[in-house]
């Protein structure tokens, strides 16, 4: 076993503190601000329109529920995986789980055409859509991480921590499959419908919620003063790299399949060499920048010891998850679908041209709205519940390490 | 249940069957009702109600059926057309080996296995049992999922408030809409819809509407004598929309 791990409320007084609150309250302001004016006027004053159906609001969404699901990582690990140097990190990765998903959920849910008809989603289901099964995992993926949560709070019930960990971790994995699915399950759509859609998913979920949580480890230690070791850092972004590989192979996979189908073809042309903006995103920002670069700073032997480079990896696997998610839903959606095999199509509705989309403000308020709450969230419930450790300092988290002079000499990357 | 122990029921069995008293009660109304409008409004399901288009006799650059349709249920332009709704829209195709052109309306196939029913979350997508796929527009939320699910483009979102909707064509912002087959028009017994009528006025007699399911209908004889493609026919969903000429 670890040290005893002693868990504190944050102060929450601090200027620094308030003005975070501040600054997330002006951004959920101004992305309610957004939704009134879209049940105002309608959503022509977004860029989405009747091709590119989906836009930057859902970006954001499956982005927060994909990356709701990885921020679980550090608790399974703990409680499934029975890695103890996690644990005291459990509450936290389980609270940011669930606020994620909240943001998430929220920002889709204000861009129903018709958000105040949430209780006819809540009463009227269709088992055989992935949309209405979705709506019951995220439901049920915030009640049992809640009770996970529960148990691990509450000394009493800490013998269930196991059980409870097993089912969320169960739970998360079929949440992502879904999430996957509903672009997965869409035989129209040639860059959709294919069953590895999923897996990718799930890869994607481990490797976002791993870099936002170590960016909220960080951001939390420093801004509470606690001390934060390097061991737990350097086991959770080499975990990171070993995700955003994995992210690679079924990235490699996907378009290698797709490849070998000449129907296929036009589709895979459009992502990888002509898509203008689509092919820019693919290779610079989700490949290079999103996970070659991240893999370097991740592994290399000198650069990987200091902490801005580990949080710029970090930062940079968001990125590309964010420009993988618009190649994906975007992109997806702007190559013309292909009614008539051989033909070349026009009419006044768009048929046979690349649809054009261009994001609005509104929408990008929106999208950072339901982020800045699922992070004001975190930070008011940081306030009230005892989730953060007072110390992630390196002997608390592996007491071996205590022998060792100096915490703060690291030990060479990938140990 | 013999008389002499009939005094005595249990507890449990009086709570049983006074359940299914009230279950029965509650489950009962909805369903002879669903059953009753269904008959009302004509939807039966012996018949499957569908198109079939010449493309050979689709003159290049006429809308007619296009405008009809538009008129009779009160889908008007707004000036922009990237979100403007189209229920029904003129394609022109061009062969890409032989550089042959020709030209053919498009609209809701009413496909027997329609996606957009199949994804969507509240059952607001549906399908009549003669056949027409349509949306319910009370329960539709706007999730827009059957727009990336059908593989025709056939259906639109309404961007922005609407005014003067036809009462027999309910239309609002924020809900998704389609080709209805002329609905009001068939549970009218009238046996055309708007596009079909505008078409044979010009003279084109382009488009056929009819039962399916009746062997002595025109549509159902035509279709068997000429035959006839469907559109994604490897998708498999079987629509009622069938052309000829492709």
């Amino acid at each position: 076993m670890t040290a005893k791990t002693h868990f504190t409320e944050i102060e929450g007084r601090s200027p620094g503190y308030l003005a975070l609150l501040a600054g997330l309250a002006v951004l959920i302001g101004l992305g309610l601000l957004a939704a009134v004016l879209k049940g105002t006027h309608g959503h022509y004053i977004t860029g989405m329109n009747n091709q590119v159906v989906w836009g930057l609001p859902h970006i954001f969404a499956i982005f927060l529920i994909v990356a709701a699901s990885g921020a679980l990582n550090a608790a399974s690990f703990s409680s499934v995986f029975g890695r103890v140097a996690y644990k005291p990190l459990a509450r936290l990765s389980g609270l940011l789980a669930m606020t994620l998903l909240i943001g998430g959920l929220v920002i889709l849910v204000l861009d129903l055409g018709r958000p105040d008809r949430l209780i006819v989603a809540m009463t009227h289901y269709n088992f055989k859509s992935i949309f209405a099964w979705n709506i019951l995992l995220y439901t049920g993926f915030l009640a049992v991480v809640a009770v996970y949560l529960w148990f691990m709070m509450e000394r009493r019930m800490n013998s269930y921590v196991p059980v409870a960990g097993y089912v969320a971790f169960l739970w998360r994995l079929i949440l992502t499959t879904g999430t996957g699915s509903i672009f997965g399950f869409l035989v129209a759509r040639e860059a959709y419908d294919a069953a590895i859609l999923a897996p990718m998913f799930i890869a994607m979920s481990f490797s976002l919620g791993m870099a936002v949580f170590i960016l909220v480890v960080m951001a939390t230690f420093a801004g509470t003063e606690r001390p934060l070791g390097d061991l737990i850092l350097r086991r959770m972004k080499n975990l990171l790299g070993i995700f955003v590989a994995g992210v690679l192979y079924f990235v490699l996979a996907y378009h290698l399949t797709n490849l070998y189908a000449t129907r296929l073809h036009g589709i895979e042309a459009f992502v990888l060499l002509n898509g203008g903006i689509y092919t820019f995103l693919f290779w610079f920002v989700q490949i290079g920048l999103g996970s070659i670069l991240p893999l370097v700073l991740l592994f290399h032997p000198v650069w990987s010891r200091a902490r801005r480079v580990i949080a710029a990896a970090a930062g940079l696997v968001i990125a590309g998850g964010l420009a993988q998610l618009y190649v994906i839903v975007i992109g997806g959606q702007a190559y013309p679908l292909d009614l008539f095999p051989g033909y070349d199509m026009s009419s006044s509705f768009f048929d046979g041209v690349v649809a054009t989309y261009t994001p609005s403000l509104p929408e990008l308020m929106l999208g950072l709205g339901g982020t800045a709450f699922a992070f004001l969230l975190l930070a008011v419930v940081m306030k009230f519940l005892r989730i953060l450790p007072t110390s992630l300092a390196d002997d608390k988290v592996d007491p071996q390490v205590s022998s060792t002079p100096s915490t703060a000499q690291s030990a060479p990357a990938g140990a | 249940m013999s008389t002499e122990n009939s005094a005595n029921v249990s507890r449990r069995q009086f709570i049983t069957g006074a359940a299914t008293a009230v279950a029965g009660l509650t489950v009962a109304p909805g369903v002879f009702l669903l059953k009753t409008a269904g008959a009302a409004n004509g939807a039966d399901p012996a018949t499957r109600w569908g198109l079939l288009i010449d493309t050979s006799k689709c003159a290049d650059g006429c809308t007619a059926c296009v405008r009809a349709c538009h008129e009779e249920n009160g889908v008007r332009s707004l000036g922009r057309p990237k979100t403007d709704a189209q229920w029904i829209r003129k394609v022109n195709l061009t062969e890409r080996e032989t550089g042959h052109q020709h030209s053919l309306p498009v609209m809701c196939q009413h496909c027997e296995k329609p996606p957009c029913v199949d994804v969507c979350p509240t059952k607001a997508s549906f399908i009549r049992p003669d056949g027409i796929v349509l949306v319910n527009k009370h329960t539709c939320i706007g999730c827009r999922y059957c727009m990336m699910a059908c593989p025709y483009k056939a259906r639109s979102f309404i961007h922005e408030p609407l005014t003067d909707q036809k009462p027999h064509s309910p239309r609002g912002k924020g809900t998704v809409e389609s080709c209805t087959l002329c609905v009001h028009k068939v549970d009218r017994g009238e046996g055309t819809t708007a596009c079909v009528e505008a078409c044979n006025k010009d003279g084109h007699r382009a488009m056929v509407f009819g039962d399916l399911n009746d062997p002595s209908s025109e549509i159902a004889q035509r279709l068997k004598q000429e035959g006839s493609t469907a559109v994604r026919a490897d998708l498999r969903l079987n629509p009622a929309v069938r052309y000829q000429g492709i």
